[in-house]
C-alpha cells in the first residue's frame, strides 16, 4: 500500500522516541492497544507546575501509520497545556498524515493514548479527570 | 557484483520466466502459431508435436507417463478439477473427502463448495510444525471416503507432508490421493509411482515457466482415475479439459520442467545452503527469532520467521529494498493474521510479525548477506521503538498484561 510522504517521514525519522520515568509525579503515561490487534502505543508527557507539557515521548508497536500517528502526537503535545492537549482530535491526525480509511484506527489510538497519559498525570496529582481525558472511543 | 534493488525474495509467490524458457516459447507466438487441434495442415502438426514434447518433459519431472498429463491454466484450476472432478465422478461410491486446514485456498474453497452440495469434508488439524497426525488421517477414512487431498509442501511455511506414507495408506484403503505440488515441483523429489500419487497439480510459474499454464497428473493405471470435466467443449485432453491449448505456455512449461529436472541436483543443495545462511545470519544478529513450520522437513528455498515485539507491516515498510511476504494481512481493516500460522497455534501477535523469505534460481550470496543485514538492522530499530520489547527487557510477562481493547 502507498504511504503518504508525511507518514514515511515520521516512520523513517520518528520524533521523540523513548521513555520518561513513569514513577515521576510530573510524568503521565498512557498505554493503549493490544498486541493481538497489531498495535500498542505508549505515550508519555512531562508537565510543569503551570500545567504546560514540557516533554513528550512515545514507543509504538504497530504499522507505519501507527508509528507516524504517535510520533506526530508527541510533536504537537510539546509546548501545549494539558487543556489544549485534551482537545487534540484523531481527525486532525488523519488530515495531517493523509491516512486512508483502513488506517483511521491508528489515529484513534493516538488520541486515546494522549487522553490516557493526561488521565494518568491527573490521577497522580490528585486532579479530577477532565472530560477530555474520559473513556476512550472505539475504532 | 552490484546488487539490483529491490532484491527479490518472494519466489514462492512467483518466479521470473527463465530466459531459456522464453527463447523456447517465442517461435510459438510467431511462425509456429498453429492450433494443436488442427489436423489438416502442418501448422497444427507442428504445434501438436511441441505440446507432446512438453507433455513428455512435464511427465518426467514427476515420474509419470505423458498420457497422464492434462493441461490446465494453473494450480487453482488443477485443484478445482481434481477435487470437484473426483467428487462428481465418484459420487455413487461415496460423499466423503479429507483435507487439512493449512491447504491453499484453491483446495479449501472447492472443498467448502462441495460441503454445500451434500458432500462431507474432514478438515484435519496440524501440530505446531504444520504436520498432520497420520493415525488421525487413517481413522478418518471410511467406506464413504473417495478422496484425500494434502499438499506436498506448504506455501507459507514450507512444511512437507510425507507423501509416500500418505500415498501408501490411501492405496491400502482404496481411496484416491491428490496432492497440490505447486510449491514442491522442482524443489523436492516427486514420483507418482514411489509415492502412490493418483492426482497431482502443478503450475509452471512456480518453477521458472510462464504464468497461466499448469497441469494435473491423472493416473491411468492402478487405479485408472476418472474426472468429470469442469468445462464442456471440444473434448480436448481426453475429455477432461476442453479448450484450445495454450501452446506457447505449454512449450514453456515443458522446457521449465526439463530444466528443473536436469538442474535439480545442483540447484537444491545451493538453495538449502543460501537459505540456511540467511537463517544463521539473522539469528546471529537478532535475539528471539522464531522459525514457523518444521525446520527439518520443509522446502529447500523457504524460511518463515517471526520477529516478536515488531509488527509485520512496519517491518515490511522498513525493508522496502526487499520483496518478501508477510503473514499478516494488516492492510485490511479487519487485520487478519495468516490462517496457516494460526493453525499451528501461533498467537496473533506472532503471526503479525512473520515474514516469508523464499529464494530461487537467481538468488546470490551477496543478496542473502544484504538481506540479513537489512532485516537485522530494521528489526533492532523497530524493537528500540517497541513498548513490548521495552516491557520484556524490564521483565514484564506480556501474557499477564491487561491490554485495553480497541
Amino acid at each position: 500500500m502507498a504511504y503518504s510522504d508525511k507518514v514515511l517521514d515520521h516512520y523513517n525519522n520518528p520524533r521523540n522516541v523513548g521513555s520518561l520515568d513513569k514513577s515521576d509525579a510530573s510524568v503521565g503515561t498512557g498505554i493503549v492497544g493490544a498486541p493481538e490487534c497489531g498495535d500498542v502505543m505508549k505515550l508519555q508527557i512531562k508537565v510543569d507546575d503551570d500545567g504546560k507539557i514540557v516533554d513528550a515521548k512515545f514507543k509504538t508497536y504497530g504499522c507505519g501509520s501507527a508509528i507516524a500517528s504517535s510520533s506526530l502526537a508527541t510533536e504537537w503535545l510539546k509546548g501545549t497545556t494539558i487543556g489544549e492537549a485534551g482537545e487534540i482530535k484523531n481527525t486532525q491526525i488523519v488530515e495531517e498524515l493523509s491516512l486512508p480509511p483502513v488506517k483511521i484506527h491508528c489515529s484513534v489510538l493516538a488520541e486515546d493514548a494522549i487522553k490516557a497519559a493526561i488521565a494518568d498525570y491527573q490521577s497522580k496529582n490528585g486532579q479530577p479527570a477532565t472530560d477530555a481525558a474520559g473513556s476512550s472511543t472505539t475504532a | 557484483m552490484t546488487l539490483e534493488f529491490p532484491i527479490y525474495l518472494d519466489y514462492s509467490a512467483t518466479t521470473p520466466t527463465d530466459p531459456r524458457v522464453v527463447d523456447k516459447m517465442l517461435p510459438f507466438f510467431r511462425n509456429r502459431f498453429g492450433n494443436a487441434a488442427s489436423r489438416s495442415h502442418s501448422f497444427g502438426w507442428t504445434a501438436e508435436a511441441a505440446v507432446e514434447e512438453a507433455r513428455e518433459q512435464v511427465a518426467k519431472l514427476i515420474g509419470a507417463q505423458a498420457k497422464e498429463i492434462i493441461w490446465t491454466s494453473g494450480s487453482t484450476e488443477g485443484n478445482n478439477l481434481a477435487i470437484k472432478g473426483v467428487a462428481e465422478m465418484y459420487r455413487a461410491k461415496g460423499n466423503h473427502l479429507i483435507t487439512c486446514v493449512t491447504e491453499h485456498k484453491a483446495v479449501l474453497d472447492p472443498m467448502k463448495n462441495l460441503e454445500t452440495q451434500g458432500f462431507e469434508v474432514t478438515w484435519l488439524p496440524v501440530d505446531s510444525k504444520g504436520h498432520i497426525d497420520q493415525q488421525q488421517l487413517a481413522d478418518a477414512i471410511t467406506d464413504k471416503t473417495i478422496l484425500v487431498s494434502l499438499m506436498a509442501a506448504n506455501n507459507e511455511i514450507g512444511t512437507a507432508h510425507p507423501l509416500a506414507e500418505i500415498g501408501r495408506l490411501c492405496k491400502e484403503r482404496g481411496v484416491l490421493f491428490h496432492t497440490d505440488a505447486t510449491q514442491a515441483a522442482g524443489k523436492m523429489k516427486l514420483d507418482v509411482l514411489e509415492q502412490d500419487l493418483d492426482l497431482v497439480s502443478l503450475s509452471a510459474h512456480k518453477f521458472y515457466g510462464p504464468k497461466g499454464v499448469g497441469c494435473v497428473y491423472v493416473r491411468r493405471k492402478g487405479p485408472r482415475v476418472r474426472l468429470a470435466p469442469m468445462l464442456d467443449g471440444g473434448g480436448h485432453e481426453r475429455g477432461m479439459r476442453s479448450g484450445t491449448l495454450n501452446v506457447p505456455g505449454i512449450v514453456g512449461m515443458g522446457e521449465a520442467a526439463r530444466l528443473a529436472r536436469e538442474e535439480f541436483d545442483q540447484e537444491v543443495p545451493r538453495l538449502i545452503e543460501l537459505r540456511d545462511r540467511l537463517d544463521t545470519l539473522v539469528r546471529q544478529r537478532i535475539p528471539d527469532v522464531v522459525t514457523n513450520g518444521d525446520p527439518e522437513h520443509r522446502l529447500p528455498h523457504l524460511t518463515n520467521l517471526s520477529f516478536p515485539y515488531v509488527e509485520g507491516e512496519s517491518l515490511i515498510m522498513g525493508i522496502r529494498d526487499m520483496a518478501v511476504s508477510s503473514g499478516s494481512a494488516c492492510t485490511s481493516a479487519s487485520l487478519e493474521p495468516s490462517y496457516v500460522l494460526k493453525a499451528l497455534g501461533a498467537s496473533d501477535e506472532l503471526a503479525h510479525s512473520s515474514i516469508r523469505f523464499s529464494l530461487g534460481r537467481f538468488t546470490t550470496q551477496e543478496e542473502i548477506d544484504y538481506a540479513a543485514d537489512c532485516v537485522s538492522t530494521e528489526v533492532m530499530r523497530l524493537r528500540e521503538m517497541s513498548p513490548l520489547w521495552e516491557m520484556v527487557q524490564e521483565g514484564v510477562d506480556l501474557s499477564k498484561v491487561q491490554w485495553t481493547s480497541h
